[in-house]
């Protein structure tokens, strides 16, 4: 691993209300890498990255032990600004959720938030955003319409750019090929590689050909448990764990 | 018959009564329309749309009335309006699910179900009488503010409700507030479905008499509220004044209900006339609201 | 970068404004129970309760006054009798029919209809009963007077159908379609399915419905202060003039009674009583229809 480790999570364990969901987690993501966190569904994965930009504060009964640490600083602390956290570390959803309005509005968003009015410095940002997202040749001449009417891939990409546009350090993706067909995903894999010289990336996948072509780190979580975290290559030839070896052969999942 | 048969032919029976009982309801409003539209159609003139009140029935009109109707409307809308989606907003976006909140819709369901002329004595005592505002119009359009207000948040609660938790996720993941969130993403996309509520609550206002009547407006009035804009010769030429909400008021429904009170046959007519105008109005909101229901169906 | 504090002061005070903007249903609530109770107590202070719960005539504005509530309950409850007698055979019937038997295509159409007569401003109603059902009614019984308890409730059922059709179908339609499939795969017809399945297992949610129409038709003010009459009399004839809680509230709001006398105090009490009926029917509607949205959520 290269370079100062991002997140350091250290004895999580996650509860929503009665029931635990993750038990005593330990992980370090490293910087402007792919790690992936792969499982089959229930295992906790979607919990572990909702924890790495704090959107489980919305779940009613969530509650957590344990440490992460980001960048040297405690997120959980009382000092962190959630908002302020949440730009730098942005997040594409399993579904796409674009705004239901223009695409120009879609990635302007994050800025105008912010309190950017000037519309030159938005179009601007709108445009780098949207090229980084591989978005930009298809929609150029149509930034006024619906984000609605383009397709799912699209949407997708539409939701990467907008996450860009804030200019985060980190980005998470929970399952972003889960709602979408081969053609996408491979274009969404296509930019998440690209992506990975510039940002701090982790990607929740239960799909083990993805977690093997896109990331550099895979660690893979059953029942709430981390049971191995390895460099993809070294877990995909070599698995310590009989139950990785099981799901990565497919007996389960 | 056999049992086979005998559970078809009841099959086809009921089918037949439910069809009935279906149509009865729509029978008898369409015998009422014809009922209202040909006794009262002839009368239906420019004369009566702009006169005031009269002793002879072939001399009043509805000016005072409508002119009434919409200042409630506008104070009743003022006053419901913000405090109803602001209170939906609270309920459905921000409440933590505790015992206050429990309480508090509860409240809202129960508030829901109160005879509307109670709410009447409630702005008779405290309106009218505790707050001396008398019978103004001020008065009146917070009676029904009131009595609107669990409508419009009910609405605004279900209209948020519709707009999918993803796009409060995506809000929230590009570092917006909680306000943000709400007001620039969930409010735009519920707003379709809360206008809806707003304009059937409204339109049930519009028909409301029963409260009206408890707060003491009164029968006879041959005056409008005193306009808030008017002009004058010398300066400063244009002058504003909120004394209009203060002033006295009749409404279309009460001017209706006074009409029908009386025994001679011309103020029937001029009631029939007055609820052909109601009921324009009352429908037209009505068809307004269906139709963006309808329009905005299955968005998500 | 951090948020400027602005911004977080701008947060709280937003959701401090919102909160008290649901707060003002609890005072609407707490003032009603308020200026109810107030306003009756000094009420009862000059008329003992038995006397309001025993006495058979209500003539709080004649010289010979009698302060019994009697007469306005036999009004009230003989034009909501009337009014449940239409609504709720009509009501679900049309229920029964829109859930089971109509096309979807026709449900569409039938029920903004419906919600139409729902729609109709009650001094329509008033208006359409004393001046079109009451002399049609006229016809087939002679002995019936100008005003009556018959005329307005009839129309009052009219009015309560939708109500009672929309709510009771709600209810039969979260009936689970594997229970009706059961039913269907065992050979049953329509008619079976819908009173022998759908029916009961939906009755606590009808129920509601019921009870709600009832309360309706306890609160509805304008078409019996129009077309029941105005006159306080105990008695169970549908045929002669009666008078409501509602339409006495109605009758002293129309005179010009002064502030604080006994008569203006009497108008509360007719009020706490309504409401008092209402609520608790109310509250039993809200509860059945609690129990019955757990049990087939």
């Amino acid at each position: 691993m290269s370079g100062e480790t991002v997140f350091k999570i250290q004895n999580l364990n996650t509860f929503y209300g009665a029931k635990q969901i993750l038990k005593k987690v330990n992980l370090d993501i490293p910087p402007k890498a792919v790690t992936a966190l792969m499982g089959p569904s229930g295992c906790g994965k979607s919990t572990l990255i909702r924890c790495l930009n704090r959107m489980n504060d919305l779940v009613l009964n969530f509650r957590y032990e344990g440490d992460i640490i980001y960048k040297g600083t405690d997120l959980y602390a009382s000092s962190v600004d959630v908002t302020e956290l949440r730009r730098e570390i942005g997040m594409v959803f399993q579904k796409p959720n674009p705004f239901p309005k223009s695409i120009f509005e879609n990635i302007a968003y994050g800025l105008r938030i912010q309190g950017v009015k000037d519309r030159d410095y938005l179009s601007g940002v709108v445009e780098e955003s949207l090229k980084r997202g591989a978005l930009w040749e298809e929609v150029k001449e149509r930034l006024n319409d619906s984000a609605l009417a383009l397709s799912g891939g699209q949407q997708q990409r539409l939701c990467i750019a907008r996450a860009l546009a804030v200019k985060p350090e980190v980005i998470l993706f929970d399952e972003p090929c889960s709602a979408l067909d081969p053609m996408a995903t491979a274009k969404i894999e296509e930019l998440i590689l690209e992506l990975k010289k510039n940002y701090t990336i982790a990607i929740v996948t239960h799909n083990t050909a993805q977690a093997a072509r896109v990331s550099d780190f895979t660690a893979f979580l059953y029942m709430g448990d981390l049971i191995e975290f390895e460099p993809t290559g070294k877990m995909f030839t070599a698995p310590k764990d009989s139950r990785t070896e099981a799901y990565l052969t497919g007996k389960f999942g | 018959m056999t049992r086979n048969q005998w559970s078809k032919f009841s099959d086809r029976v009921f089918q037949a009564v439910g069809l009935f009982t279906t149509f009865f309801g729509l029978a008898v409003l369409a015998v009422l329309l014809y009922d209202v539209f040909t006794d009262g159609f002839s009368r239906l003139n420019w004369q009566f749309i702009m006169s005031y009140p009269s002793r002879k029935p072939e001399q009043a009109g509805i000016l005072a009335a409508w002119g009434g109707t919409i200042w409630i409307m506008v104070t009743t809308a003022l006053f419901a309006i913000p405090i109803g989606i602001g209170s939906g907003i609270y309920l459905e976006e921000y409440a933590r699910k505790n015992r206050l909140t429990n309480f508090i819709e509860i409240n809202i369901a129960n508030l829901a179900g109160v005879p509307s002329v109670i709410y009447g004595l409630l702005g008779l005592a405290i309106f009218a009488r505790a707050m001396k505002l008398d019978r103004g119009v001020i008065t009146g359009g917070m009676t029904l503010g009131l009595l609107v207000l669990p409508v419009i948040i009910l609405s605004t609660r279900e209209a948020l409700r519709a707009v999918p938790s993803s796009i409060r996720e995506a809000s929230l993941a590009l570092g917006a507030t909680k306000w943000q969130t709400v007001r620039y993403q969930v409010l735009p996309a519920a707003l379709a479905n809360i206008m809806t509520g707003i304009i059937l609550a409204m339109s049930r206002a519009i028909g409301e008499t029963a409260p009206l009547i408890a707060i003491g407006a009164l029968t006879y009035i041959p005056f409008l509220p005193t306009s808030p804009v008017s002009v004058s010769k010398s300066a400063p030429f244009v002058n504003f004044t909120l004394q209009g909400f203060l002033d006295p008021f009749t409404v279309l429904p009460i001017q209706i209900f006074n009409w029908v009170s009386r025994p001679q046959k011309g103020f029937l007519v001029n009631a029939a006339a007055g609820i052909i105008v109601l009921l324009l109005i009352t429908l037209f909101m009505n068809a307004i609201a269906i139709y963006l229901r309808h329009k905005n169906q299955k968005r998500w | 970068m951090k948020l400027d504090g602005s911004i977080k002061f701008q947060e709280k005070l937003i959701e401090r404004l919102l909160f008290l903007c649901s707060l003002l249903s609890v005072f609407t609530t707490f003032g009603i129970i308020w200026v109810l109770l107030s306003e009756s107590i000094g009420f009862f202070q000059k008329v003992s309760i038995v006397e309001f719960l025993t006495d058979t005539e209500w003539t709080p504005l004649f010289t010979n006054k009698h302060f019994g509530i009697l007469p306005l309950l036999s009004g009230t409850f003989l034009t909501t009798v009337i009014a449940i007698l239409v609504a709720v055979p009509f009501g679900l019937a049309s229920a029964v029919y829109l859930s089971e038997y109509a096309s979807a295509k026709a449900r569409n159409i039938i029920k903004p209809l419906m919600e139409i007569l729902a729609a109709i401003p009650t001094v329509v109603y008033g208006y359409f009963a004393l001046l079109f059902v009451t002399p049609l009614l006229k016809m087939v019984i002679p002995s019936i007077s100008g005003f009556s308890a018959l005329s307005a409730g009839f129309v009052m059922g009219v009015m309560i159908i939708p109500m009672v059709s929309s709510l009771s179908e709600d209810a039969m339609h979260a009936v689970p379609s594997g229970l009706k499939e059961g039913a269907y795969a065992l050979g049953s017809h329509k008619l079976q399915v819908a009173f022998r399945i759908v029916f009961p297992a939906a009755l606590s949610g009808i129920t509601a419905a019921v009870i709600l129409a009832i309360s309706r038709a306890i609160g509805e003010t304008m078409i019996v202060a129009i077309a029941a009459g105005q006159q306080p009399t105990l008695t169970a004839n549908p045929l002669v003039p009666v008078m409501t809680i509602t339409a006495y509230i109605v009758q002293v709001s129309l005179g010009d009674t002064p502030h604080g006398t006994i008569e203006y105090k009497t108008i509360f009490v007719c009020g706490l009583s309504l409401f008092l009926l209402t609520f608790i029917l109310n509250v039993i509607s809200y509860k059945l229809r609690k129990h019955f949205q757990e049990v087939y959520d």
